[in-house]
Formats: structure tokens, sequence, C-alpha cells
């Protein structure tokens, strides 16, 4: 009697935690139909940044893209350092990722596939429909699926160019032109977010 | 007598650039990995890219602008045509690579085009199911037989190479493009210096229109502009030599792991 009771109770737990983990593909997809309709809503530019803020928030690995944008530095890094890198990246990745969306007005994409790497990653493929300025463009997208209930983005990529890996080599070329000063580097930030 | 010298000199550098005899995947992925390209001249580059910029803003940006705004179909006759004679520098290269029923097919396509495509204007081609194919080009060739990039390079004018790209280009002026052969190496009747000279420039201007917001964007949201573009411009090569833009073949995935630590 009790074992088919935890029978029971084991595949019900089962069949609504399959329910529950958010296929990466369907994340993406309602991810881009969120930023698509507040792109075209009629708001100011300074409101749609605000706002994709938010979702991006939610929806991006900010924390986690920022330690592989630094790359072998991070491990030289205090506590201290790390959470001032963490903060100031936040603030830089927040104003640079929505001033770049800001710029489009009713991005039309469509989620066609994706391919599962391994239990941390799943790449969602998708299209930029093309308009009369601009071909279309191929986006895909890398996906952290380690928590299977809440996906996260990680990285963008463009016609197969990684944008954090653009970021990586930027970060790294600001580093080498002062000779691996993280305190540049946070001047840097600093910077731009404040311009 | 000077073609010899040349095809020595360039033999010579290429040698000296980084040849390995093995052409693996990973090797060449490796190779290529836009981390490895060394920076050697960066002064020199960057004082380069700045001189780019400029010329950027006063002739290629206010032309590229009025370009975009041409009906498409223009564009499109326009960027056909500039494909399809792109064929004539990737067959060849095909060939060199052992790609044989790739050249085949771009045989095809170019001889298509041209004809019934009306000098490249329509793609008839892949309308009759003929798939279309990455451009090739020498660089590529000595990449995939096992040449390193050599060191980052941004040519005044020209833009961003490798050492080994642009010792590569020099292929294209001894013989290795038919286009610059019939038009500036021999002269002919029907073609001339000039119609090499504008199909180059209406190249450029064509890129600039296609890529006229994201340039705009990146140069916005940059940080190092010079590092952002030589990173975009390394990780293209490397997907056009490895001919894949499947991030897991052009990417090696250990440096997402390596944050999970």
């Amino acid at each position: 009697m009790f074992k088919k009771l935890f029978s029971i109770i084991f595949v019900l737990a089962l069949l609504l935690s399959n329910v529950l983990a958010l296929e990466a593909d369907i994340f993406v997809q309602s991810t881009v139909d969120k930023a698509s309709k507040l792109l075209s809503d009629k708001i100011s530019k300074e409101e749609k940044i605000e706002k994709l803020k938010l979702i991006a928030k939610d929806t991006v690995d900010i924390e986690g893209i920022g330690f592989y944008t630094l790359g072998a530095v991070r491990k030289n890094l205090n506590d201290v350092q790390k959470k001032e890198y963490a903060k100031k990246f936040e603030e830089y990745f927040l104003k640079s990722f929505s001033s770049r969306l800001a710029e489009y007005t009713n991005p039309e994409i469509d989620v066609f596939g994706k391919e599962v790497i391994n239990e941390n990653y799943t790449i969602v493929k998708s299209k930029l429909k093309a308009t009369n300025e601009r071909p279309e463009i191929k986006i895909d997208w890398r996906i952290y699926t380690k928590n299977p209930d809440q996906p996260l983005i990680r990285d963008l990529i463009i016609e197969g160019l990684s944008l954090a890996r653009t970021q990586k080599e930027e970060f790294a070329s600001v580093l080498s032109s002062n000779n691996g000063e993280i305190e540049a580097l946070f001047k840097t930030l600093e910077e731009f977010s404040n311009k | 007598m000077i073609k010899k010298i040349i095809l020595t000199f360039i033999t010579t550098i290429a040698l000296i650039v980084n040849v390995n005899a093995s052409s693996d995947g990973e090797l060449l992925l490796k190779k290529n990995n836009p981390a490895e390209v060394k920076e050697c001249w960066e002064g020199f580059n960057r004082a380069s890219f700045a001189l780019n910029q400029g010329l950027d803003k006063i002739i290629f940006k206010p032309v590229a602008s009025a370009y975009r705004v041409l009906p498409t179909p223009i564009k499109s006759g326009v960027s056909n045509s500039l494909d399809n004679l792109s064929n004539v520098v990737t067959i060849p290269n095909n060939i060199l690579q052992g790609e044989f029923s790739k050249a085949g097919a771009n045989t095809g396509r170019f001889i298509i085009n041209t004809t019934l495509g009306i000098l490249g204007l329509f793609d008839v081609a892949s309308k009759l199911g003929f798939k279309e194919y990455e451009k090739e080009d020498y660089g590529q060739t000595l990449a995939v037989h096992g040449t390193g990039p050599g060191c980052y390079l941004v040519i005044p004018v020209l833009g961003p190479s490798t050492a080994r790209d642009a010792i590569a280009s020099v292929g294209n002026f001894v013989g290795g493009d038919p286009w610059y052969n019939i038009t500036v190496a021999n002269e002919t009747r029907y073609v001339s210096d000039f119609d090499y000279y504008a199909s180059k420039v209406i190249s450029g201007v064509d890129f600039r229109a296609k890529n006229y917001d994201s340039l705009e964007n990146l140069n916005k949201n940059s940080i190092d502009f010079y590092a952002s573009v030589k990173s975009l411009y390394l990780q293209d090569r490397q997907q056009k030599i490895l001919n894949s833009k499947k991030i897991t073949d052009t990417q090696n995935d250990s440096d997402w792991e390596e944050i999970e630590n």
C-alpha cells in the first residue's frame, strides 16, 4: 500500500518538475516577445531603457558574464575587489545592453531551434527578420540551464560572433594597456556608466 | 622575373609566419583563436585604425548612408554582382583546399549567374537549387594548410588583417585573381583598371552600408572600440577558415565551464 502511494507521489513529483522546468527555447521566445513589445510601445527612449534594464536583470546572468569577461584576472582579485567589480560591471552592462537594444523599433525575432550542449548550456537558435535597411540576422543565445526552473542568458552570438567573447577581449585590452591594473578597468567602467 | 621574386618572397615569409604541417581541426581552432593572435605592432595599428576611422567619417559613412536608402532591388543587384565576381578567387581556393565539389558548385553558380543572371545581378543559381558556399581567399587557404595568422595588422585604408592574410593577398596581384588579370594586369577591350578599382570601392561601401547600424552601435557602446573591432574581425576570420558559424565549433566551451569553479 505504502509502496504504491510512494510510487504515485514520486511519479507526480517527476511530472510536476518537468512542467515547471522552463524550456530554453520557450524562455528565449518569451523574453524577446517581452522586449519586442516594449520596444514598439509609444513611450520615451529613456523609459524604454529603464524597462529594458528590468527585463535584463530578470533574464541575464549578469554576474556570470562579468566574471567570464574578466577571464583569468578574476582569480587574483580579493573579495572586496570582486564585489566592487560585480557592482561596476552590472552598471556598465545594463547601460550598454539597454542602449544597444533601445535603438531598434519593433524587432521581429523568431526562435526556430535549440541544441543542448550539456546540462549547463543550451544554444537557442533564432533569426532577426530582415528590414529594408539590413539583411536577416542569425542570433544564437547561450542559455545557462543549471537551474532548469530559472534559465538565464549568458551570451548572444550574432552571425557566429560572440558578444561575451568580444567584451572579454575588450576588457583584456584595457587591462593590458594599463599594466594589468584592475583599478584602471574600474575607472573605465565608471566613466562609461556616467557618460 | 619580378613575379618569381615576389613568389619566392611570399613563400619565404609564409614559412616564417608559422607553418605547421598539420591541419587537424582542433589545431586549426587553437591557432586561429582570436585570443592567440599576437599584437606585435599595437602603436602602428592604433594609428592606422584612427586614420581609417577618420576616412570613414568623411568618406565611407556618408556614402554608405546615401547608398542604404537606395531601393532594395538595386542594393540586392549590386550585392549579388559582387558575390558573383568573388567566385573567381573562391574557385581556385576551393581547389587549393581540396574542396573539389564546392569548386564545381561555385563554377556552376558563376556560369549561370553571369549568363542567365545578367552579369550576376540576379542570383538565378540559388533558385535552381545551387547551394551558396562561403567565400574563400588565399589567406584562408594558407590557414587550412597549417599557417598561423602571425601578428594582427591594421592596414591603412583597407582595415583589419593579419600578417598571413596580408601576405597571402599579394597572391591576387600575381595571377591569382582573374578579375585583376583582365582589368589591371592586361589590357582588354571591354574592361579597364577603373572597373577593378570601382568594384573594390563599391564592395567597401556595400559592406559599410550592411553593417551601418551595428558599427555605430558598437562604437557608441565600446570601452575600447579598437579592441572590439579586432575581436570581431578575428572571430569572423576564424569561422571563415573553419567554414562554420557554429559557436560550438569556433569556441572552446571550457572557457565557460571555468567560471563555475
